[in-house]
């Protein structure tokens, strides 16, 4: 039976939404909603069968079902509520939500804190204008995902992979099993915008050709795709002609890109950061409407479960101490800037005491891959408040850096804090 | 099946085949609407700018000017009675300049002699205050309150419907092949599915209304010529116009424009070119980049970023000549019993503005009938109203909770971007044209055509129409056989 007012709502029960809940319950608030759009808890992790989850979180390789399944069995001992199979209609800025489910029929809700952990969806065909026909067979690599692992058919015959991205190889090796052929993984790109192991362990170890600097200049045939035309691409970014030819194939994925989801978040009045196209957050994932929080792929895009886990924890700690003191911040604040190589960092803006209560943990993407030992720095003007070694940077692998208490003078003097990658 | 003898037969289930049916519905006439795809509106009603235009744009004493002007009158009724989507929100022919001003006059003064009412010629400032977002160059326009926007396919489906309850039967997956004849009368028609006899056949096969006519050895000379147009369409949440805008026309092309449409996207479009192929609706790079760069011309801040969708549809051009020999125009509307034959009531080139004129072209039909000695007798029973299913997208908060409280699989949300419920999915299978393919469904509720573009719902749609239809998932299609979405079982399934 759900109830009227709640403590905390989380919206989405992937990996961020279930690890918010778990911990705003055991932070101290009482009554806790979880909202999900699928049948069951686990978000987008109940079709990815395949391994590599965990390592971080556990040391142990699980699968993604067994890796949700540890939360929801967590979640289950908690008293928790959830809303399954509902779907969060409406936000407004004053934590009223609106929600349609077939078992509960349409409720309206309030919340102390709301958590937003709507993750995030797949680019598709038509935002990257891929030119061509329109015919059956063209999917992205997480619809076509659903239909393998959840469904149990095959969406087709032979593959052409559009796109280095991390479900795109996962899916080629799974479809590989499958007994389909995989022509091979075109990426317009001149490097990998997936996990490196993810190369190796999916396209490497199965004969699967990538083919950086390619992309599909149009997909042929009307009914169901008959071929695609691919085409290589100088560095300018322009097709070079004479370079075209055609793969024929009976299915195209799409593994282009993975967007936050933030259409509740832009109706409850939340600030979205054009980069990431996420909420901007502060270090404890509240967004610029208070009592409004935010953690996993809603925010950005993260590569590894584990830390969507972690940012889930963080924003359902802090929601729950919303709820429960409803505490304000004094507006000693600095703001996060990204500088060279980086195209943003999170958070976007950090209160300066909160050093004071312990290290923060600053995560961002690299703009271009430098195949050389670099420095992550973070810099106050000239003044260098930090720095990380790494031995390469890539801009499909998140790069972290703690921002240590011992920096807790330079960020008082600081208004604008800059993080930048440079080579060693 | 050739022992039952029709009273008329339609080719072409498009906007024009299910208005005239729509209308020849109201008489005791035992009518057949066949289409050659799996749905009907397939054809160049289902990819257009969806305007229910004024009527400035045709040539002066051309069919299109005429049925143009007429039909944009019948819209509001039509709307009331079938249940579409329409807006008469008025539309604006932007100049850009002071040498595009000049012209803006002459399209009103044409607009005038085609009986278009309520035009007025705004200055640049009124012009920037109604449309924000327009290029400021911007000197005037010509404003035409009576223009509006519609859903297209929902003012074919509305037609269509209205048609089948009213007794018209329609076949879908047939295809015409050839008249059967006797002598200079057309007594019947072959198709894929045999043969079907009709005092009367009306041909409104659209792109193949040249072949339809040719068989019946009329008009040899006529080609219809399909001309592509390319769009674009912009998440909602992002870009908002308020307005249709048009550029100042030239000689072939009212241009891209850019536009608001009932369903709350803007899009911008269309090119124009030539092609051969009567299928052919590939986008293309160079297409895109020509409406791109005509529609930031109109309103400079648009945003590529924010393109959810490509699309082209093609136009079926003809090239006949006016009825009335004083105009000199070889592009006109064939609407005609020819004398050639007997039985044939003949449409052609009924390309834009074809949606405007579909209900004008009905009534024509009608009367034609009329004229050629059938004494139409009304039924006593006709229904002209269609009613509209529940689109709980559109509805209010507590609209929708009384839905889903009678009926708990409209609380179910199957599209997230576009909030299409189950409960409409059904609703639509079932219909009394039910929707069989994953596009009929997405032509019928917009489902599918948001920001994700399908990502998120088609497993589930295709679940619900193999339930629903009671076949297996492996026979659902997007748009008609050849065009399903699965190949086989995974192994697991084939265990189980």
């Amino acid at each position: 039976m759900l109830k009227k007012k709640y403590d905390v709502i989380v919206i989405g029960a992937g990996p961020a939404g279930l690890a918010a809940a778990i911990e705003a319950k055991k932070t101290g608030a009482q009554d806790v909603l979880v909202i999900e759009r699928a049948q069951e808890l686990g978000g987008i992790l109940q079709q990815c069968i395949h391994n590599g989850f965990g390592l971080q979180t556990f040391k142990k390789d699980l699968t993604g079902p067994t890796y949700a399944q540890r939360f929801i069995d967590e979640l289950a001992g908690l008293h928790v509520d959830t809303l399954l199979d509902a779907m969060a209609l409406n936000v407004t800025s004053e934590r009223h939500v609106y929600v349609t489910s077939q078992s509960s029929g349409f409720v309206e809700l309030d919340t102390r804190a709301l958590v937003l952990a709507m993750g995030c969806r797949e680019r598709t065909r038509a935002q990257i204008a891929l030119p061509g026909t329109r015919p059956a067979g063209v999917y992205t690599a997480g619809t076509a995902q659903r239909f393998v692992n959840i469904e149990g058919f095959m969406p087709g015959k032979c593959f052409v992979i559009l796109g280095s991205g991390d479900i795109g190889m996962i899916m080629a090796r799974r479809l590989t099993f499958e007994g389909a052929k995989v022509e091979r993984v075109l990426e317009i790109m001149p490097f990998l915008t997936g996990l490196t192991r993810n190369y190796v362990q999916c396209l490497l170890d199965y004969d699967i050709p990538l083919q950086l600097h390619h992309t599909v200049k149009r997909i042929i045939g009307n009914d169901r795709v008959e071929a695609i035309e691919s085409v290589q691409i100088d560095e300018h970014r322009q097709p070079m002609p004479g370079t075209e030819e055609t793969i024929p194939c009976d299915t195209l994925l799409l593994s282009v890109g993975l967007i936050p989801e933030n259409e509740l978040s832009r109706k409850a009045g939340v600030a979205l950061d054009p980069v990431t196209g996420g909420p901007f957050v502060d270090e404890e994932m509240q967004t610029s409407v208070p009592g409004i929080f935010a953690a996993g792929n809603v925010v950005h895009v993260y590569d590894l479960v584990d830390w969507v886990t972690q940012a889930g924890l963080l924003c359902g700690r802090n929601a729950a101490q919303y709820a429960i003191t409803a505490r304000k911040h004094d507006g000693r604040r600095v703001r996060m800037k990204a500088g060279e190589n980086v195209r943003y960092v999170i958070p976007h803006i950090l209160d300066k005491e909160s050093l004071a209560e312990s290290a923060q943990l600053l995560q961002m993407r690299v703009t271009l891959p430098i195949e050389a030992p670099v420095w992550v720095e973070v810099m106050n003007g000239e003044e260098r408040v930090t720095r990380k070694a790494e031995l390469y940077v890539r801009p499909g692998e998140m790069v972290n850096i703690d921002l240590p208490q011992s920096a807790y003078d330079a960020v008082q003097r600081a208004s604008e804090l800059s993080v930048r990658v440079v080579r060693r | 099946m050739a022992d039952k003898k029709y009273d008329v037969i339609i080719i072409g289930a498009g906007v024009v085949g299910s208005m005239v049916a729509r209308f020849l519905s109201r008489y005791k006439l035992d009518i057949l609407l066949i289409e050659k795809d799996s749905d009907i509106g397939m054809g160049a009603s289902s990819a257009n700018t969806a305007i229910i235009h004024a009527g400035y744009d045709p040539k002066p004493g051309t069919l299109k000017a005429e049925m143009n002007v007429v039909g944009n009158q019948m819209f509001d009724q039509l709307a009331g009675e079938l249940n579409f989507t329409f807006e008469r929100r008025g539309d604006y022919v932007v100049a850009i300049g002071q040498e595009e001003f000049g012209k803006l006059e002459s399209l009103r003064q044409q607009g005038l002699e085609n009986g278009v009412p309520g035009m007025v010629i705004l200055n640049g400032a009124d012009v920037r205050r109604r449309e924000p977002n327009i290029n400021p160059e911007v000197s005037g326009a010509l404003w035409a309150t009576t223009g509006g926007i519609c859903d297209p396919f929902g003012v074919v489906i509305a037609a269509a419907e209205n048609a089948v309850v009213n007794g018209v039967t329609l076949m879908t997956d047939t295809a015409f092949q050839d008249f059967i004849m006797d002598g200079k009368r057309i007594v019947g028609i072959k198709t894929n599915r045999g043969d079907f006899m009709s005092r009367w056949v009306v041909n409104s096969a659209g792109m193949y209304s040249d072949m339809v006519m040719h068989k019946a050895g009329l008009r040899p000379e006529f080609k219809i010529t399909p001309r592509k147009g390319e769009y674009y369409v912009f998440d909602k949440a992002e870009i908002t116009i308020n307005n249709v805008l048009f550029p100042v026309p030239s000689a072939t092309s009212k241009g891209i424009l850019v536009t608001t449409t009932v369903h709350g996207n803007t899009i911008i479009g269309p090119n124009a070119l030539e092609i051969d192929d009567k299928e052919d609706r590939s986008i293309t790079r160079e297409g895109l980049d020509e409406i791109w760069q005509g529609a930031v011309n109109l309103v400079p801040s648009l945003s590529l970023r924010y393109s959810i969708a490509e699309f082209a549809g093609l136009r079926p051009g003809g090239n006949a000549p006016c009825a009335n020999p004083d105009v000199k125009y070889n592009k006109d509307f064939i609407i005609e019993i020819p004398k050639e034959v007997e039985g044939l009531v003949n449409l052609g080139g009924i390309e834009s503005p074809g949606l405007s004129s579909s209900p004008a072209i009905a009534v024509r039909v009608v009367e034609l009938l009329k004229g050629a000695g059938e004494n139409l007798e009304e039924k006593p029973d006709w229904n002209p109203i269609r009613k509209a299913r529940p689109r709980f997208r559109d509805m209010l908060p507590i609209e929708q909770k009384l839905l889903i409280e009678n009926d708990l699989s409209y609380g179910r949300v199957i599209c997230r971007c576009e909030n299409v419920t189950e409960g409409e999915i059904v609703a639509e299978i079932h219909a009394p044209i039910p929707a069989r393919t994953y596009d009929a469904i997405k032509r019928r509720t917009w489902l599918g055509t948001g920001r994700c573009q399908g990502g998120f719902d088609t497993p589930r749609v295709v679940e619900i129409l193999a339930r629903e239809l009671g076949v297996s998932p492996l026979e659902i299609t997007k748009k008609g056989k050849g065009s399903e979405f699965l190949v086989r079982p995974t192994k697991d399934k084939e265990v189980e």
